[in-house]
């Protein structure tokens, strides 16, 4: 009898376990009435970081913030949402945020499927190096070096295809895994946009030990992604980012976040209308 | 349906390849340091017994996709072990082997510890009464009984083995699950095919083992 | 079975062991001494990488423990969820009838061949394309679909070796008794080997609590082992302290699951004896085949 009793009691368990995770799965599309979500990255220190205390950090936050703000919506109303790489133009797609800044590039494969506001930052893919490193100057120095990158970015794919074919390249599961074997000399250089390098090179704790290349090998135009046709919503992000440069913002964000690296930033990008 | 395995865009054969040569050699490994782990949790020496017990205990207790990962970070990023590979395809797979033998010879470790308890306690008595040494007693005498009668958990934790070297797709080892993972992003529209391949690719690796290992349990049985 | 494979020793073996456990000591000390003083050397052991885990509790109020909430939610949906489709599973094996026995059989043997992290990769590329799955939940789902789909066919073995394991007798006395084999299996049998096999599935939660890792490695599922991402994000790149703490809890989780199992398996052993019936062993992961191949 107890076993029946514990059978029955683990089918509930199923049971109400199932139920509470589908409810949380289609309540959310967006933005409902005075909130909104907001896709960012958690993980990439100076752009979008969750910080010990649970809060968020970085240049790509305080943009979604003062985008929102212009929207209307106040700190408070917004919902924080973790946006990997490979799942932006999905959750754009599902309408589970309302747009997202998170180091999202524009290119002609993403405007297919989403629509994006911006640009507001100009990048190109750098390289990471240790401070004492003077071996890489140009491109071409690659090729004898150990590079490191994230699997599958198209960092790592730009390089193996077109600027070092003979680098060897290690492909790991995230930047700070790279970092690692940079500190300790395992790798040479880790390459990715600047403006994300630029990020960990700014942390506390590695100040004065990496620094950037400076070779500009690809332009990335970071946009605001959002829900494809909502020209509406488009033309409002527009005026609060022109807003944001105009005000002088956009200046003080880009030196609080990037500035301890002595990354040298491209003045802000003309918005695409 | 199938046109996009002409492009010579994937090199599946390469991949399963790739994932039969891990097997290989981390079952080589793990058979080896299995033994040596089961020696040593059997040994007169207090302290080998004390450290055979704990590593049992502590890497059977760790997920492998740490284990390997440790290796990668600890061994290769901080540590600089590069095991003689030249790049990082290669040491990539040196140390996923590395990985796999450390976890699996803790499960060889108990098969064989398993079999050694079906071997009559009158066997080692015998062997002592004619004045064996322990190592000999134990490589004379017990493990050749023992390995017969733990083939068939042998053979398990050598498919459990084969199935395990997916793991190393996150050190970047280019076998067989990191292609389809590769495979899933490009070729969504043939998600079922590419699933159907990988499945029967590891059937054909996995249920021979299972075969042959359990008609090679029934034939070398100890009578007894 | 150790004292028997050699004498008491006597006071040349004990001067022997001596040496050996100075060498074995000798060698041990090496190894380690290398480890750390390379990590030494490439700044590893500093205090700034590991007083974090100690010092600021932030580390596990928000990364480590709702990494661990999301690892064991993941293993108590999967084992809820193919306990009873693995009984189901291992009681059609056991049919009389072809139909099912065979096609039931043939389920079974396939998602045992498949490797789990294949399976939750399908899972995962199933949801995306073909359900409304948002991606919060995608990657516990597709986690939970590869464990379930594994571990239910082990259980099935696990099931159906126990039911095998019971003596004869007790499915023939259900019979003489006029029950039905429905009957049979629900009221005889199956409580029998539910106990014979407890064990056996305590440690088929360590398993599947370890493969979890897996969903966070490859297919960004927020349990445990992934935290080591944020946390590295956080706190200067310290990998190898990040790592460390996180092995550990995995060990002490499993370690606490490994025991349970062993205490289940005692108890069950000496409530045996005291019912006299002796040739019912409980089935443990060594001995049974079937299960074994799950427990690596």
């Amino acid at each position: 009898m107890k076993l029946r009793n514990a059978s029955a009691a683990a089918a509930a368990a199923v049971v109400l376990a199932l139920t509470a995770t589908a409810c949380g799965t289609g309540s959310d599309s967006g933005s409902n009435g005075d909130k909104i979500t907001i896709g960012i990255k958690f993980d990439q220190p100076g752009l979008g970081l969750k910080t010990p205390d649970g809060s968020y950090a970085g240049f790509d936050v305080d943009v979604a913030k003062y985008v929102a703000k212009e929207l209307g919506y106040d700190e408070g109303k917004i919902t924080w949402k973790q946006a990997p790489s490979a799942e932006r133009e999905n959750l754009i797609k599902n309408g589970d945020v309302k747009f997202v800044v998170a180091s999202y590039s524009i290119n002609e494969k993403r405007l297919k499927e989403v629509d994006f506001a911006g640009p507001y930052f100009l990048t190109h893919q750098d390289l990471l190096v240790r401070a004492d490193d003077t071996s890489i100057t140009k491109v071409e120095d690659l090729n004898s070096k150990k590079l490191c990158s994230v699997t599958g970015s198209t960092s790592a794919q730009n390089v193996k295809e077109k600027l070092a074919p003979q680098a060897d390249l290690q492909q790991l599961g995230g930047y700070s895994e790279c970092l690692t074997g940079l500190e300790n000399k395992a790798v040479d250089a880790l390459t990715t946009d600047a403006s994300i390098l630029a990020g960990y090179a700014s942390q506390k704790e590695h100040q004065g030990k990496f620094k950037l290349a400076g070779l500009s090998m690809s332009d990335e135009n970071y946009g605001i992604g959002l829900k494809k046709g909502d020209s509406d919503l488009k033309g409002k992000i527009n005026k609060a980012l022109e807003k944001m440069v105009s005000d002088g913002t956009w200046d003080k964000l880009v030196k609080q976040h990037f500035g301890p690296s002595g990354y040298k930033n491209e003045p802000a990008p003309k918005i695409a209308g | 349906m199938f046109d996009f395995l002409d492009s010579g865009q994937y090199d599946l054969l390469g991949a399963f390849w790739v994932t039969a040569q891990l097997a290989l050699y981390s079952a080589i490994g793990s058979l080896v340091w299995g033994t040596a782990l089961v020696a040593m949790r059997v040994s007169p020496v207090p302290l080998m017994r004390g450290f055979g017990t704990a590593y049992v205990n502590l890497v059977r207790n760790t997920p492998l996709t740490v284990v390997v990962v440790a290796c990668s970070f600890g061994l290769n990023q901080t540590l600089q072990v590069t095991l003689g590979g030249d790049d990082f395809k290669e040491i990539g797979f040196r140390l996923a082997v590395l990985g796999l033998t450390a976890y699996t010879g803790t499960f060889v470790c108990e098969a064989l510890r398993s079999g050694i308890n079906t071997v009559p306690a009158g066997q080692a008595e015998a062997a002592r009464a004619l004045g064996m040494s322990f190592t000999q007693v134990l490589t004379l005498v017990v493990l050749p009984q023992a390995f017969r009668a733990a083939i068939t958990p042998l053979a398990n934790v050598l498919i459990a083995l084969t199935k395990n070297t997916t793991v190393a797709a996150a050190i970047g080892a280019t076998e067989a699950a990191l292609l389809m993972k590769e495979m899933i992003e490009n070729e969504a529209q043939a998600l079922f095919t590419v699933f159907g391949i990988f499945a029967f690719g590891f059937i054909v690796l996995t249920l021979p083992t299972g075969l042959v290992l359990g008609w090679a349990a029934k034939r070398l049985a100890v009578k007894r | 079975m150790n004292s028997v494979l050699y004498d008491v020793p006597g006071p040349r073996a004990r001067q022997r062991n001596v040496v050996y456990t100075i060498l074995f000591l000798v060698a041990l000390g090496l190894v380690a001494y290398w480890v750390l003083s390379a990590m030494a050397d490439k700044n590893q052991l500093a205090a700034e990488k590991w007083s974090p885990f100690v010092t600021d509790s932030q580390v596990w109020t928000t990364y480590l423990l709702p990494g661990l909430a999301e690892t064991l939610k993941a293993a108590a949906l999967s084992i809820l969820i193919a306990l009873p489709l693995g009984a189901a599973l291992g009681i059609g094996r056991l049919s009389d009838h072809r139909w099912v026995r065979v096609p039931v059989g043939a389920v079974v043997e396939f998602f045992r061949a498949i490797p789990v992290l294949l399976l939750m990769m399908f899972a995962s590329a199933v949801y995306a394309q073909f359900t409304p799955v948002s991606s919060d939940f995608r990657p516990l789902y597709a986690v939970v679909t590869g464990l379930v789909l594994y571990n239910a066919s082990v259980i099935a073995e696990v099931v159906r070796a126990g039911v095998l394991s019971l003596p004869r007798g007790q499915g023939d006395a259900a019979v003489a008794l006029g029950m039905r084999k429905g009957q049979t299996m629900l009221y005889v049998l199956l409580p029998q080997a539910v106990t014979v096999m407890l064990p056996a599935l305590v440690s088929q939660l360590v398993v599947i609590v370890k493969d979890t890792a897996l969903g966070g490695a490859l297919l960004g599922f927020g349990e445990l082992l992934s935290q080591n991402r944020q946390i590295t994000a956080n706190y200067g790149a310290n990998t190898i302290a990040a790592f460390t703490v996180i092995a550990l809890v995995y060990i002490v989780l499993n370690a606490l699951l490994t025991h349970l199992a062993a205490r289940l398996e005692r108890r069950l052993r000496q409530g045996r004896r005291a019912a006299a019936v002796k040739d019912v062993a409980p089935v443990t992961n060594v001995e049974m085949g079937g299960a074994n191949a799950g427990g690596v």
